[in-house]
């Protein structure tokens, strides 16, 4: 499964031939998922480096699909942008291969049991990334590229200094060597120590974990590189950093919160979690409302559902975690249907302003629609999966602490007020006009779009037992 | 093993890369500054060697050399050649904030980083707390540097002596494994040379190192 993209990447970056490269891409992501999806029958082996349980193989498949189908639509998008003189074809040939190369990253950052190997795949991540938020080389990309690169090296490297500290913690009771960072062995040792670490180190080492990978999962405050770096990149870019990058990093956050609840201590790690996850969804929900770029828009809702799904992985218990979960997944299906959707509507009215696009249902009705269901969805209302998680992190709030319930429906409300204000705008009203010269897309393009939209209204309506149980082990392993 | 020259020695050279640390933040030459992040590069492969050699640990002499190659030769290289196609002059300064506001600010930084360290352990030994709290200092001293200067070659050695921080503190709790250590260092380099190409692009599109000038394009301002 890893080396899958690894190969792909290397081909992508031989081939000359556009049409020919992107081909590659689409098959070489096809084989990763179904070497993902292989993994669900092979029964997991855990080596020192990499291993495979209950909470990461969703996240596996899930990153696999999403990567899939972004290949799917940038096959279009680039031709599209090549054919209207933005990318030229060595442009395009590196994104392809940058693009498996991230692919790779991420999958060996979710399946990585050592954590140093883990810290790196994340930060080659960033290295993957940086050249490819760069792409239309104007100014404000150079801007955001250069800040998406230092803020996240910024945070990565409090990070490594977490981890330093979780090394130094484990130290006296697992020797030195490679052991000591094998998140397996860490989390089996601590359960069986049951609170004989040094609590004040771990937890030391949790608040920079939380900072470091935080600022890569774009909570806020630390969460200033990811609006640029998800406008000025391509659409196929910003769909892959919003559905897998933030993801990986929360994922990150969770396995060292698990070896901390393993160690008897829940307390710090949690109250943190909900602390940033609160102030996420407050501050981005008030971002929404002064935003006039489209995809900025969107940007600051991935900051708002991240800081949901961390807020619910901080309540904890077997409700929060399972919903947390599914959050995850349902805003990463999601969010990159709507940046799919972006891309189009950005190439057909040629800008990105909110108040320039107008009256998508009545001139691209397949298009508009795909809008409004994504907006809808993603605003948390029925039939949505959003919805569901949504309200199961209610429900559990509401037992938890019932206090805390005030500013999280505030910040669900205010999120969905800018929702269903834009919304309007964009979809209905007489149209604008469109950019000349725009052949009339094929609806097959909007497979992808809908293909993700469609998963997540089966999840709202109805969750397979095996995929329900699938998350409750998950969840359970989340303690 | 709190007495005894081994304690002496480490101590000494983890204070020289802090003092050099110090000597970064108040450096306002650009050219200057490589050849001190260079030289904070040497003392800390020293302390690596010492580190490795007093409690006879044999990958640390590995990554000594690693830290010898890459902090004080490789980078500092490139930075120079950097510096040479950029036609950056000898004078070129980079004020950030000014010496006595740069030694108030580190000298804090250091009391900041005494104050969060040492509480946590009577567990560790007084070594290992000690050349942690310099390490975290000199890891805040270089974030010090990445938000009070504007030249981005400045912002990458501030960048660099984050990371040398962490190598301090990877020294002080006796090493990590090595294959992560060097994969982490491999990262690293790469990370550098990408953001040299950054510079390049800076350079090139925006017609100035000063990283201020970017924020003319800064989301929706444009």
């Amino acid at each position: 499964m890893l080396a899958v993209p690894l190969i792909t990447g290397a081909l992508a970056a031989l081939i000359p031939n556009r049409r020919l490269g992107s081909g590659i891409n689409v098959l070489g992501s096809m084989g990763t998922l179904a070497a993902a999806a292989w993994l669900l029958w092979t029964p997991p082996v855990a080596s020192a480096l990499v291993f495979v349980d209950d909470l990461n193989i969703y996240l596996v498949l899930l990153t696999a699909f999403i990567g899939f189908t972004t290949t799917l639509y940038s096959t279009g998008y680039m031709a599209h942008e090549v054919s209207h003189g933005h990318l030229t074809g060595s442009d395009v040939r590196m994104f392809h291969s940058l693009f498996q190369l991230f692919m790779f990253t991420m999958l060996l950052g979710l399946t990585a049991n050592n954590l140093g190997l883990m810290w790196v795949a994340i930060e080659a991540a960033t290295l993957a990334t940086a050249p490819l938020v760069n792409l239309y080389r104007s100014e404000a990309a150079i801007e955001a590229a250069v800040k998406y690169f230092i803020l996240c090296g910024v945070g990565i490297s409090m990070a490594l200094f977490g981890i330093i500290l979780v090394y130094l913690a484990a130290q006296p009771h697992l020797g030195s060597g490679m052991i000591t960072l094998t998140w397996t062995d860490l989390y089996s040792k601590f359960a069986g120590l049951g609170g004989g670490v040094n609590q004040r180190i771990l937890e030391l080492a949790f608040v920079f974990l939380l900072i470091g990978y935080g600022t890569k999962t774009g909570l806020a405050p630390v969460h200033a590189w990811l609006p640029d770096a998800h406008t000025e990149g391509p659409t196929p870019v910003s769909a892959v950093l919003s559905g897998l990058l933030l993801n990986v990093s929360l994922y990150a956050i969770l396995r060292y919160k698990m070896l901390l609840a393993a160690n008897g201590d829940t307390l710090v790690p949690a109250a943190l979690m909900i602390a940033l996850g609160l102030v996420s969804l407050l501050v981005a929900g008030l971002m929404l409302y002064r935003r006039r770029d489209i995809k900025r828009f969107y940007a600051y809702s991935s900051v708002e559902h991240m800081g949901i799904a961390t807020f619910a992985f901080g309540i904890g218990g077997p409700i929060a975690n399972f919903a947390g979960l599914l959050h995850m997944a349902m805003h990463s299906l999601t969010k990159s249907a709507l940046f799919f959707t972006v891309g189009h509507m950005s190439q057909i009215k040629g800008t990105r302003q909110i108040a320039a696009i107008k009256g998508l249902v009545v001139s691209n009705p397949a298009l508009g629609w795909a809008l409004v269901l994504g907006m809808v969805m993603i605003a948390g209302l029925p039939p949505s999966g959003i919805f569901v998680s949504e309200f199961l992190i209610v429900t559990s709030t509401v037992a938890h602490s019932p206090w805390l319930v005030v500013p999280l429906l505030l910040g669900l409300l205010i999120a969905l007020g800018a929702f269903i204000l834009r919304l309007q705008g964009l979809a209905f009203g007489a149209p604008t006009p469109a950019v000349e010269g725009k052949a009339p897309f094929a609806t097959t393009a909007l497979a992808p779009v809908y293909l993700h939209l469609g998963l997540v209204v089966v999840a709202g309506l109805w969750l397979p037992g095996q995929i329900t149980a699938w998350f409750q082990a998950a969840a359970k392993l989340l303690g | 093993m709190t007495s005894g020259i081994s304690y002496d020695v480490a101590h000494l050279l983890g204070a020289v890369v802090l003092l050099i640390s110090f000597a970064l933040l108040v450096e306002q030459r650009v050219i200057a500054l490589i050849s001190t992040f260079a030289a904070q590069g040497v003392v800390l492969s020293l302390a690596a060697l010492w580190e490795g050699w007093s409690h006879n640990i044999h990958h640390l002499y590995l990554s000594a050399a690693i830290i010898f190659t890459v902090k004080a030769m490789i980078i500092p290289m490139t930075l120079n050649f950097l510096v040479g196609a950029m036609k950056v002059h000898h004078h070129e300064t980079d004020p950030g904030l000014g010496v006595g506001g740069a030694l108030a600010i580190g000298i804090s930084l250091v009391v900041l980083s005494i104050v969060s360290i040492f509480p946590i352990a009577p567990a560790v030994t007084v070594l290992t707390k000690e050349s942690l709290a310099l390490a975290f200092s000199v890891l805040l001293h270089g974030m010090l540097m990445m938000v009070t200067r504007r030249n981005a070659i400045s912002q990458l050695i501030g960048f660099m002596s984050i990371e040398n921080g962490l190598l301090m503190a990877a020294i002080g709790v006796q090493g990590m494994p090595l294959a992560v250590e060097v994969s982490i260092a491999f990262t690293v380099l790469v990370a550098a040379f990408i953001f040299g190409i950054f510079i390049f692009g800076i350079r090139d599109r925006v017609e100035t190192l000063d990283i201020h000038q970017l924020d003319l394009y800064r989301g929706e301002r444009h």
